[in-house]
């Protein structure tokens, strides 16, 4: 009957999956051990790391961010909450005309509202936004998810450095500053 | 109904006929089934009304816009940069094909032109996420049939692909990649190794999906000749993509497409359109398990061939679009998804329009569901592949 | 003292107190270790992956807490639902389990009814075992829902047409055998040889392998799974006429789909591959009575894996193709099994 070797090669394709999942080690080392053989990872006991580049939180070098708002205005849901004042800061050198300094007040970004385009990390003039692949930061209530200027500055120290391009790149390869 | 007169459907009006006059005595009266909005079959919510007589099929309504979210108008606030991440979310499952037809309508309003690496860059990235969209149907598909295990197959193997798409581009789902005039970043070190291998398991993949799944007598049994599509039905209600390709019309819009052709490189490439003279459940699942197949060719193909150069062309920060009209349609995973985009010569644009493929390949089945029974809905709604995203929009 | 004394001395209620327990342990603990072996853990191996992990060491205390979990909930009625209807229905497709599984032989002396006496065996079992399509026919109509009323209807149906092939496939073992007491069929298979050879006696999968086939695909049919499982179908239905339970009363339905399995596979295990009998110890020694249940268990766990190898690999008839396949193609093929095997006992 034709109705045969279709169904038996489905039954094969299971099977085969089967056996591969509970002897990872193949004909060779037939010991059970299905935790290795199967794909899934068992999530709070074992973490897959992300790429670098995932965007996973944006974290803010305080440092370089001048409270020039072009993240919060290009923010597609605008997300980003930021206050500023002007400071006179001291002058560079003895004598000259005191500067004037941007202090941030308020940087919040509100993760309950953000979708993770990368806009604003993009838009920066200043390098002060970066992204980290960091991704465990839910909150059992939603206004914990927005994270402030504290919080977005520790992130910074998940941020890992860029990654080196592919042969025949011309892409410069950016620097993320200390911490 | 549809004016479409076709004899299956006189016939099965007079068959009607006949039956009224012998149910004189025996009167029966029809039922009205919904499937869904909330449905397992509908992945989303889609509505299909359908008036049933036993279990056959007498009119079959699909309901849509339970999803719609106004992208269309909420393109007109947004600026162009930012339109890119509301569209990655019309067909969520291959969202970086959405953004290539937007950004090409914009680049050839703004006139200019992606460097050769990005263009290949960009293609890599099509056809990946063709892949990983197609991957899925092949075992929801399966599952729309009742074998359960393919489907986690799919999910199993895709996510080997989407891993790649993410540490190329950032984001697993929704990449906002594409920016006008090239790519926002290059590729990352070692990625083409690893999406050559990527590569490598699809294929394995496809043949798993064959003995699993196509070859099976069941399954063949259930899709060969369940809603069959004639050609020029199909073309006369828009059908695109594998749906009108397995009704046997050669058309790809990435071979034959007049309309903003630049900006992407399949014309350099060595690959064939897949067509299947059926047009039934059948055909559109086996021509979409060799586009898959064609597509991982492709992909090494790119990733051999790539040029080195920058991956930006000059464009300025702040991107203002001169004033016009362009209108771009690429093949996308679902068929073809086209953008005519309206400047005013603003930041955002004046207005854009959505052709998105699912909207299109729906609009046959009151024709098609016509006379089926209930489970071949199920088959047919399958093998037609929409997601609701690119429905709704 | 031989077990069956002690149990002889009894009082005729405690050996009935006993013989509930019995039947009670029989349907739960195997419908649960049939669950935990192959839903939870076999069927997650094909696919790729672990299954439950957290609760108790790789996930075996799960089916307690999806117990717990079912029990908690609240036993919906649909507004609409013929209430009495409603209610009944998983009970009375339980039953049919119950029933199901008292004609079943684990042992020279472990059977609930009593097979010395009576010859009744197989017959009683195939008779009760369709009280399950009242259950399914009564949760179909009485739910009020167009998709369970379509499941009923469909279950109905198919269950009565896989009827027909199962019991022919059981006539040739019963011809073959002489008999339709179940604990006759098993010591016929151990006293039979097969080509003058008595090692293995003679499990009558080797002379009836057309019906043990059979009767394999008209089981996976009357259990309703994949490839048969247009009833439930879960992408088109929902769930079929289970679509408006929850709480306990879909648990019901739940083991009884497990249960039957079970008790499916050990009505084959006795017929086809010789029930509680293992070469070189004689079926009718005393220490069988304990060993007999553990020999079934293995054999009914094997046929179970089975169904469920099949059940998750293939996709669906549709209820004309299953009909065809029924009325076309088992039954004229199990007809011509019985002649065949007619033709044969009568030469030899
Ligand atoms: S990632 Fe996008 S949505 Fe999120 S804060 Fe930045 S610009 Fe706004
Ligand atoms: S764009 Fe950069 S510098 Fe400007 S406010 Fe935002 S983070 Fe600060």
């Amino acid at each position: 009957m034709a109705l045969i070797p279709g169904l038996i090669k489905g039954l094969g394709v299971t099977g085969s999956t089967m056996m591969r999942t509970i002897f990872p080690g193949g004909v060779k080392k037939p010991i059970p051990s299905p935790v290795k053989g199967a794909e899934t990872v068992q999530y709070p006991h074992e973490k897959e790391a992300p790429p670098t580049r995932a965007r996973g939180v944006i974290a803010l070098h305080e440092e370089n961010c001048t409270a020039c708002m072009l993240c919060a205005r290009e923010c597609p849901d605008w997300c980003i909450y930021i206050e500023g004042h002007k400071e006179k800061a001291p002058p560079r050198r003895a004598g000259g005309k005191p500067r004037q300094r941007n202090i941030l007040d308020r940087f919040d970004i509100d993760y309950a509202l953000c979708m993770f385009c990368g806009i604003c990390v993009e838009v920066c003039p200043f390098e002060a936004l970066f992204w980290s692949p960091e991704y465990e930061f839910s909150e059992p209530r939603i206004a914990d998810l927005l994270h402030d200027m504290s919080r977005l500055s520790e992130w910074m120290e998940t941020v890992p450095d860029f990654e080196d391009y592919e042969a025949g790149s011309q892409q410069k390869k950016l620097k993320v500053p200390p911490t | 109904m549809t004016a479409v007169s076709s004899r299956r459907q006189l016939n099965y009006i007079a068959a009607q006929a006949a039956d009224a006059r012998v149910n004189l005595e025996i009167e029966t009266e029809g039922m009205t089934l919904n499937i869904g909005p909330q449905h397992p079959a509908t992945h989303g919510t889609l509505r299909i009304v359908a008036k049933l007589d036993g279990e056959q099929v007498i009119a079959a309504d699909p309901v849509m816009g339970y999803m719609h979210r106004g992208y269309e108008k909420l393109s007109e606030v947004r600026t162009y940069p930012q339109v890119t991440t509301l569209i990655n979310r019309i067909d969520w499952l291959g969202s970086f094909a959405n953004e290539v037809p937007f950004i090409l309508a914009a680049e050839q309003l703004m006139e200019v032109e992606a460097p050769p690496r990005s263009q290949w860059i960009r293609t890599v990235l099509f056809e990946m996420s063709r892949i990983a969209n197609i991957v899925l149907f092949l075992g929801d598909m399966a599952v729309q049939v009742g074998a359960v295990t393919p489907v986690f197959f799919a999910f199993r193997d895709r996510e080997h692909i989407l891993n790649q798409i993410e540490a190329a581009t950032g984001g697993r789902f929704h990449p906002n990649f594409d920016r006008i005039g090239g790519l926002k970043d290059d590729l990352p070190k070692g990625w083409i190794v690893e999406t050559k291998q990527v590569m490598k398991k699809m294929r394995s993949f496809c043949n798993e999906i064959e003995e699993l799944v196509m070859g099976n007598e069941i399954f063949q049994a259930r899709t060969r000749g369940i809603g069959v599509v004639p050609a020029d039905i199909g073309l006369s209600y828009g059908l695109s993509g594998a749906n009108i390709r397995g009704s046997g019309v050669d058309w790809d819009v990435r071979r034959d497409g007049t309309t903003g052709a630049g900006g992407l490189v399949h014309n350099e490439l060595d690959w064939r359109v897949w067509t299947h003279p059926d047009g039934d459940s059948f055909s559109r699942f086996w021509v979409r398990l060799q586009e898959v197949r064609e597509s991982t060719r492709m992909v090494d193909q790119l990733l051999d061939g790539l040029p080195s150069g920058p991956i930006m062309a000059k464009v300025p920060r702040i991107i203002k679009v001169p004033a016009g009209e362009a209108y771009v349609e690429t093949e996308n995973p679902l068929g073809v998804m086209g953008y005519y985009v309206v400047s005013k010569g603003g930041l955002a644009p004046f207005r854009v329009k959505i052709r998105s493929a699912s909207f299109n390949n729906m609009s046959i089945t009151p024709w098609l569901l016509t006379g089926v029974y209930v489970p071949d809905i199920i088959t047919i709604l399958g093998s037609l592949y929409f997601i609701l995203g690119d429905i709704d929009r | 003292m031989s077990t069956t004394q002690v149990f002889a001395e009894l009082a005729y209620w405690q050996q009935t107190g006993i013989r509930v327990g019995a039947a009670l342990a029989a349907v739960l603990l195997v419908a649960g270790a049939l669950v935990y072996m192959h839903l939870f853990k076999a069927v997650s191996f094909m696919q790729s992956r672990l299954g439950p992990m957290e609760a108790g060491p790789y996930g075996s205390l799960q089916l307690l807490a999806e117990v717990g979990k079912h029990i908690q909930k609240e036993d919906i009625f649909p507004a609409k639902a013929d209430r009495f209807v409603f209610g009944a229905a998983p009970f009375v497709v339980l039953a049919s389990t119950f029933l199901l599984v008292v004609v079943v032989p684990a042992g020279p002396d472990a059977w609930f009814i009593d097979h010395h006496n009576s010859d009744l065996g197989i017959y009683l079992g195939l008779a009760v075992s369709s009280v399950s399509v009242l259950g399914i026919l009564m949760a179909g109509w009485g739910s009020s829902n167009k998709y369970s009323l379509l499941g009923g209807l469909r279950a109905t149906g198919q269950l009565i047409a896989y009827e027909l092939p199962l019991i022919l496939a059981v006539v040739g073992v019963v011809i073959q055998a002489g008999t339709m007491n179940m604990a006759d069929i098993v010591y016929a298979q151990a006293n039979g040889e097969i080509f003058g050879l008595g090692i293995v006696g003679n499990p009558y999968i080797l002379t009836q392998g057309v019906a043990f086939i059979i009767f394999l695909i008209a089981m996976q049919a009357e259990l309703a799974q994949a490839p048969f499982d247009m009833p439930v179908a879960e992408s088109e239905l929902v769930t079929g006429y289970m679509t408006e339970y929850s709480g306990m009363r879909f648990l019901l339905f739940f083991i009884g789909e497990f249960a039957t399995a079970g008790v499916f596979a050990a009505v084959a295990s006795v017929l086809f591959l010789g029930g509680w009998y293992i070469p070189g110890i004689d079926p009718g020694a005393d220490v069988m009575n304990l060993l007999g249940p553990l020999v079934m268990l293995v054999k009914i766990v094997g046929l179970t894996f089975l169904v469920f190898w099949t059940r998750f690999t293939m996709p669906r008839f549709r209820e004309d193709q299953l009909q065809r396949l029924a009325w076309k193609f088992l039954i004229p093929i199990a007809l011509a099994n019985i002649v065949v095997t007619g033709i044969l006992k009568v030469a030899f």
